[in-house]
């Protein structure tokens, strides 16, 4: 049996077919690779909407589409990006590196992992065919505010099963990793010595189960209110429009950590690499992470300041969003502590997390200016919150993922990725979303309002310079899938060690990665582990 | 670009970030809050300076260091990482209670401005704002301790609507009014408040959520159905203020702007004299529900 075992290891054992290979595959790397590839094919749907809303508000007036199509665009755009592009990449990043991180064979519920990928393609179909019903997709915006929402046709049951459908591959995803993380460590790998995107991830999957029953339940009362003449939102029935913006953001505001969490645990693993140096304050990071998490349940209304809450509770919730620049500061000061004293070199990953801790922080400060209510009043739902929301998701989520992409490719492919064209796709990335989202903040200032199709002529240089940059960072992400296309194929043989400085277990295994790793569990030295000493 | 017209762009754009100057209404080029005309708008635009230059602050010094380490600590300049420094329980208690520090710096002056801009009591007069898919009715319900009973219905102007519809061929740019472009902010009718008297709103709508927005005067309120929000606004100064609904209400959110002028008391009392001037009689609501376009015709 023994010699039987070793033989699978040399072959590795892949399903040779192409149906047995990626429908019924139940390898955690495997189902990576799809919600991966899932992932940059809604990346570029999303960002083809994206490209008809830059174009549409190129310059004033209404030239290519009517405001019905503009809401459209708007609404789908937020759905995809969000739950097609941002979220399947972290978890295809969670299979591929969470088990070669805690030194695991594979996923602890392998044929659930495998249905939670299958889903999406469903999911996702629903979703995308209201494009083409009659009435077409939802354009009441991605928060799907009643009554507006219950206004269009079928499309809001399609899009609410859609909504199901995710939220049920989430869920599923989530309790695997955490079961992952939880039972599957090789021995010796204690809870603080998981490297720091582990670590993310499971407080993610945390709130990934804590609140997407919750958007479940709300989108449920709204298709009730729709076909079952139930009036949960309904003030003319008694319902509460407002409970809907309540329980929606008791979702949506957690969400946001759901997809800037793992991300800052990828951070928390390229900059200690291209520094070499350990991470800063290891502990103080968790710890950190943990109490984002914990904040992020308890300042939802911050969302809401102008729906005319009591005094009282508006200032609750700007108090306590504030709190949250404590915990996201510690981060951003371990990181850079991380660099001080250490020895950089500026490899694609290593410009990405860079951009990321920058341009992500500037996120940040527009999202305490925005926690201060009567300043609020001025910017909500304007572009000022446009500029900063993206600042946030693309420059940082969308980077953080970038960062780790370019990070792994080598050991996922076995094959370096050219670090020249990578390095192109950074800088032309970084200043075009820079040309695209930075003058957003002056239009909301200025006046303009968000999710409106046409504007007066004041808007209209900054519109056209935004629109131009939308057009740029486009291009650059066609670019990313011809260096990702073209580092999948050949190259410079990539080591082991991939890059100089990496430690920790996933650097432990050849690249490419085999089907299989870890089918013994590894010895854990802990000098070789990127945060094996548990002191601090 | 020719280049003085570049250097009076440029010029402009200085202006609009340097000069406090009380800009009404968009302006191009524009980079930041206007300061507005009202305590409301004047407390928004001073807390938002204060966070400006604080996050501007710890900007300097948090990219500074970064920047710092990205030039001395290169390893093509020979830096040899110090393994060592992973941990030091001072900086970390240093760097997580000024912020904190920093922070009740921040809460302090939100706070006491927030809780004057919650005061609605002492007013002289209130008005009813409903929202409706697509525009605004005013009912002016008292003045100074008297019932009054002027209600009028305020949409998107004829030339904006005409300008706006998809290949429209006409240009944005020609509508117009005293030298100023009005596209997508002007109405037929304005709503006429007096200056330096203290208005209360009571704000609801009638189908979907929208909500009422004047920069100039320093908040949005959302108008939602079956619910009534109070707002407060005391106008400085006389003139006309602009704004647009600011919540999505449907296909012609962009196109229910709201305009405000402001007139001396005793040109608003002259007004309300008048009946509200020009109002038409009946309801405009009720002869169509087919958009701007139909009820501006009907107000012609
Ligand atoms: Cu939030
Ligand atoms: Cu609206």
């Amino acid at each position: 049996m023994a010699t039987h075992s070793a033989t699978h290891d040399d072959h590795d054992h892949k399903p040779q077919g192409f149906l047995d290979r990626w429908l019924f595959t139940t390898n955690h790397k495997d189902i990576g690779t799809l919600y991966l590839v899932w992932s940059l094919i809604m990346f570029l749907v999303g960002g083809a909407m994206a490209m008809v809303i830059r174009a549409e508000l190129f310059q004033p007036g209404l030239q290519l589409v009517h405001p019905e199509f503009f809401n459209q665009m708007t609404t789908m755009h937020a759905l995809v990006m969000i739950f097609g592009a941002v979220m399947p990449a972290f978890v295809g990043l969670a299979n591929w590196m969470i088990p070669l991180q805690i030194g695991a064979p594979d996923m602890a519920l392998p044929r659930m992992n495998n249905w939670s990928f299958w889903l999406l393609p469903f999911a996702f179909f629903l979703l995308l065919v209201t494009l083409v019903l009659p009435g077409g997709a939802p354009q009441a915006g991605w928060t799907l505010y009643p009554p507006l929402s219950l206004q269009g046709g079928y499309s809001i049951a399609f899009t609410i099963f859609a909504i199901h459908l995710m939220g049920i591959s989430s869920i599923m995803g989530a309790i695997n990793i955490i079961a992952t993380i939880l039972n599957m460590r090789a021995p010796g790998m204690d809870l603080l010595k998981m490297p720091l995107f582990t670590w993310t991830w499971l407080i993610t999957a945390f709130l990934l189960i804590a609140v997407m029953p919750v958007l479940a339940g709300a989108v449920t009362m709204l298709l009730t209110d729709k076909f079952f003449g139930t009036s949960f939102f309904n003030a003319a029935g008694g319902g509460d429009p407002v409970l809907f913006q309540h329980v929606f953001w008791f979702f949506g505001h957690p969400e946001v950590y759901i997809m800037i969490l793992p991300a800052f645990g990828i951070i928390s693993e390229i900059i200690p690499t291209f520094s070499r140096k350990p991470l800063f304050g290891y502990q103080a990071m968790v710890y950190a992470t943990a109490s984002i998490a914990f904040l992020s349940f308890i300042v939802w209304a911050h969302h809401m300041f102008t729906v005319g809450m009591p005094v009282g509770a508006q200032l609750y919730f700007m108090y306590a969003t504030m709190l949250i620049a404590v915990p996201t500061g510690v981060k951003v000061f371990n990181w850079v502590a991380t660099m001080w004293r250490g020895s950089l070199t500026f490899e694609t990953p290593m410009l990405f997390a860079l951009g990321f801790v920058i341009m992500f922080t500037i996120g940040g400060f527009s999202g305490l200016m925005l926690a201060i209510v009567p300043a609020d009043y001025q910017y909500h739902d304007t572009y000022f919150v446009v500029a900063h929301f993206h600042y946030v998701l693309v420059t940082g989520a969308i980077f953080g993922i970038m960062a780790g992409v370019y990070y792994w490719l080598p050991k996922w492919t076995g094959f370096m990725y050219d670090e020249k064209l990578g390095k192109i796709h950074f800088w032309w990335s970084t200043i075009s979303v820079n040309v695209l989202f930075f003058p957003q903040h002056f239009l909301g200032l200025a006046g303009m309002p968000r999710r409106i199709p046409d504007y007066n002529v004041a808007f209209a240089e900054f519109n056209m310079i935004s629109s131009i940059g939308g057009f740029a960072f486009g291009l650059a992400q066609v670019f990313f899938v011809y260096v990702l296309w073209k580092a999948s194929r050949a190259g410079v043989k990539a080591t082991d060690q991939v890059w100089e400085g990496a430690k920790g277990l996933e650097w432990t295994v050849p690249s490419p990665a085999p089907h299989h790793t870890f089918q013994r569990p590894p010895v854990i030295d802990d000098s070789k582990l990127a945060h094996g000493d548990v002191t601090h | 670009m020719h280049p003085t017209r570049i250097r009076s762009r440029l010029a402009a754009a200085i202006a609009a970030l340097a000069s406090p100057v009380a800009l009404a209404n968009p302006e191009r080029w524009q980079l930041n809050l206007s300061p507005g005309v009202t305590a409301s708008s004047q407390a928004a635009y001073e807390m938002h300076m204060i966070m400006l230059w604080i996050c501007v602050a710890i900007g300097v010094v948090v990219f500074g260091a970064m920047t710092y380490a990205m030039i001395r600590f290169r390893k093509s300049k020979g830096a040899v990482p110090d393994t060592s420094f992973t941990h030091s329980t001072r900086i970390e208690v240093i760097w997580t209670t000024i912020p904190v520090l920093i922070l009740v710096a921040m809460a302090w002056p939100a706070t006491t401005r927030l809780l004057a801009l919650a005061d609605t009591r002492d007013y002289e007069m209130t008005v009813k704002i409903t929202g409706y898919q697509w525009r605004w009715r005013y009912e002016i319900v008292d003045y100074r301790g008297q019932a009054q009973d002027i209600n009028f219905v305020s949409s998107l102007d004829l030339d904006s609507n005409r300008t706006r519809m998809l290949g429209s061929g006409l240009d944005p740019r020609a509508v117009q009014r005293d030298g100023v472009n009005t596209y997508l902010l002007d109405v037929d009718r304005p709503l006429v408040l007096p200056t330096d008297t203290k208005v209360r709103f009571l704000i609801t709508a009638n189908d979907v959520i929208h909500a009422w927005w004047v920069p100039a005067l320093g908040w949005k309120q959302d108008a939602i159905p079956g619910f009534i929000n109070t707002a407060w606004t005391d106008i400085r100064k006389p003139g006309i203020y602009r704004g647009q609904c600011a919540e999505l209400c449907g296909k012609d959110h962009g196109f229910m702007p709201i305009v405000v002028r402001a007139v001396p008391r005793a040109e608003f009392e002259q007004w309300l004299a008048d009946n509200g001037g020009t109002l038409p009689p009946g309801d405009l609501l009720a002869t169509t529900a087919d958009g701007p376009a139909a009820a501006s015709a009907g107000s012609l």
